[in-house]
């Protein structure tokens, strides 16, 4: 299971203060806490700032590599800023993200060549969410096609299936899951990645909604998940879930997560 | 007796029964409540209660939608009545779309259908609107209000773009124009120069209203 640290987002307003006020340590705190609850990637994003991301986004890059050997997720909407900071990474970088979108793809395609990188794909045309299980999986299938034609191996592809709010259409997250699956089963190599906080749009207590998700997720085949590592019952239940589908050889990461205290 | 029939609407419409919502308003009818009455006094206090307890929280996003169906399911009963009575159900006509190079269209359809459930004729220009298509639309319609939503920070700049398309092409007196979506503000509704802004679907529908206000107004005036 490969889990993608969150937390360093624009998005966030303490991440966009930190960001705006210079607060180096406040992002490099972030940054260790992830690390220490068992990320495997960090999550860097500074979108909100616009025609400064790239800027911002190569000031994140140095102050979260002083302090963590993990290798980053680099998140931004634009190619060119992805093009801009990806030559500051110390390690292979995950790129976030590719669609079907064809500047987007010509763009970044070359850059996970000449990185080694591993990049996530969104079920998502240049006009068009994948809703059905059956639209999922069939962008997810063209998604395989464009990026292995282009020389790169399937297993450097991420497939993110879309989460849409489980409140505005109660079939949506079940949509998801049976693309997982499905996913999973037609591509050999290939892993799905889910963001979680989506689903619980709209609804009471939110977590309990995203660490279920999750776990009926994992349970489905999903081997990625971009989520706050430091939440440690969300972490409890995609340990449980992994040791439950069999995934954790001797329930021993199940065992270790819970010694650190990493669990709830 | 219309008093507890109104109620019982009212109520219907607060728990999202559709089914009931149509019955109780052809009984309504049946005993000789006039379709305004029966609008004014048992639905639209209903939906109003809805809108009311999802903005403090209270009522979750599917209780919004289930209720703006059953509002919705009551109208299109009643309508035919409303239109013959000549007191049509019109609060006026709406314009909506997500902006250029932004697909997410959950909010909009929401608030559209917040909208059409408060007597709104919604015409839905879809997603990933180019400022071309909003300008044409504007100019061949009558519309009292053009909504454009933006969910990602990346698609906001395209709101501003789309502001200005309809100023340019002259358009800008005609119509009010309302921006939501996630990362938009108040502060950036003003800053590119919008009539309103909403934070969610029950405001949205509060602000529509008051803009078509002043919109009367301001022809009363000239």
């Amino acid at each position: 299971m490969i889990i993608i640290g969150e937390n360093i987002n624009s998005s966030r307003r303490q991440i966009a203060e930190a960001i705006a006020s210079g607060n180096r340590e406040y992002i490099q705190n972030e940054a260790k806490a992830q690390s220490d609850a068992g990320a495997d990637y960090i999550d860097v994003n500074a979108a909100a700032f616009m025609e400064k991301e790239a800027e911002c986004l190569k000031w994140i890059i140095e102050a979260v590599q002083e302090v963590t050997d993990l290798p980053l997720c680099i998140d931004s909407p634009d190619p060119k800023v992805i093009g801009k900071v990806i030559t500051l990474v110390k390690k292979p970088p995950m790129i976030n993200s590719i669609t079907l979108e064809p500047s987007r793809l010509n763009s970044i395609l070359p850059l996970v060549i000449d990185y080694g990188a591993t990049v996530i794909g969104l079920c998502q045309t240049r006009n068009e969410m994948g809703r059905t299980a059956a639209e999922k999986v069939e962008i997810a299938g063209r998604l395989v096609e464009k990026v292995t034609s282009a020389g790169i191996g399937i297993e450097s592809l991420y497939i993110d299936p879309l989460v849409f709010p489980v409140g505005a259409d109660s079939n949506s997250a079940c949509a998801t899951l049976d693309a997982i699956e499905e996913i999973m089963k037609q591509f050999q190599g290939v892993h799905t990645v889910c963001g979680l906080t989506n689903v619980s749009h709209g609804l009471p207590n939110r977590k309990l909604v995203n660490r279920t998700f999750l776990a009926e997720a994992i349970a489905r085949g999903l081997d990625a998940a971009i989520l706050d590592p430091a939440d440690k019952q969300l972490l409890g239940a995609l340990r449980a879930a992994l040791m439950l589908m069999g995934k954790d050889e001797y329930c021993m990461g199940y065992i270790k997560a819970f010694r650190k205290g990493l669990l709830a | 007796m219309s008093n507890e029939l109104f109620e019982r609407l009212t109520r219907a419409i607060l728990d999202g029964k559709y089914q009931d919502a149509v019955s109780l308003c052809r009984e309504a009818v049946a005993k000789g409540l006039t379709a305004r009455s029966v609008l004014e006094n048992g639905l639209m206090p209903g939906i109003r209660k809805v809108g009311e307890l999802f903005s403090v929280g209270e009522y979750y996003l599917p209780e919004l939608l289930i209720s703006g169906k059953a509002m919705q399911a009551a109208v299109a009963e009643l309508e035919p009545l409303l239109n013959a009575g000549g007191g049509k159900f019109h609060a006026g006509k709406y314009l909506i779309g997500t902006v250029k190079g932004d697909i997410h269209d959950i909010g909009k359809n929401i608030v559209s259908m917040m909208l059409k459930g408060n007597g709104w004729e919604v015409t839905d220009l879809g997603v990933d609107v180019p400022p071309e298509k909003i300008c044409t639309a504007i100019a061949e319609g009558d519309y009292d209000i053009f909504g454009m939503s933006a969910l990602l920070t990346v698609t906001m700049p395209e709101a501003d773009e789309a502001v200005k398309a309809i100023r340019d092409a002259g358009l800008r007196d005609k119509i009010k124009i309302m921006v939501g979506g996630a990362p938009v503000t108040q502060e950036f509704a003003d800053k590119i120069g919008a009539d309103g802004y909403a934070k969610d679907a029950f405001e949205a529908v509060n602000i529509a209203i008051s803009l078509k206000g002043r919109t009367r107004q301001q022809e009363e005036i000239a």
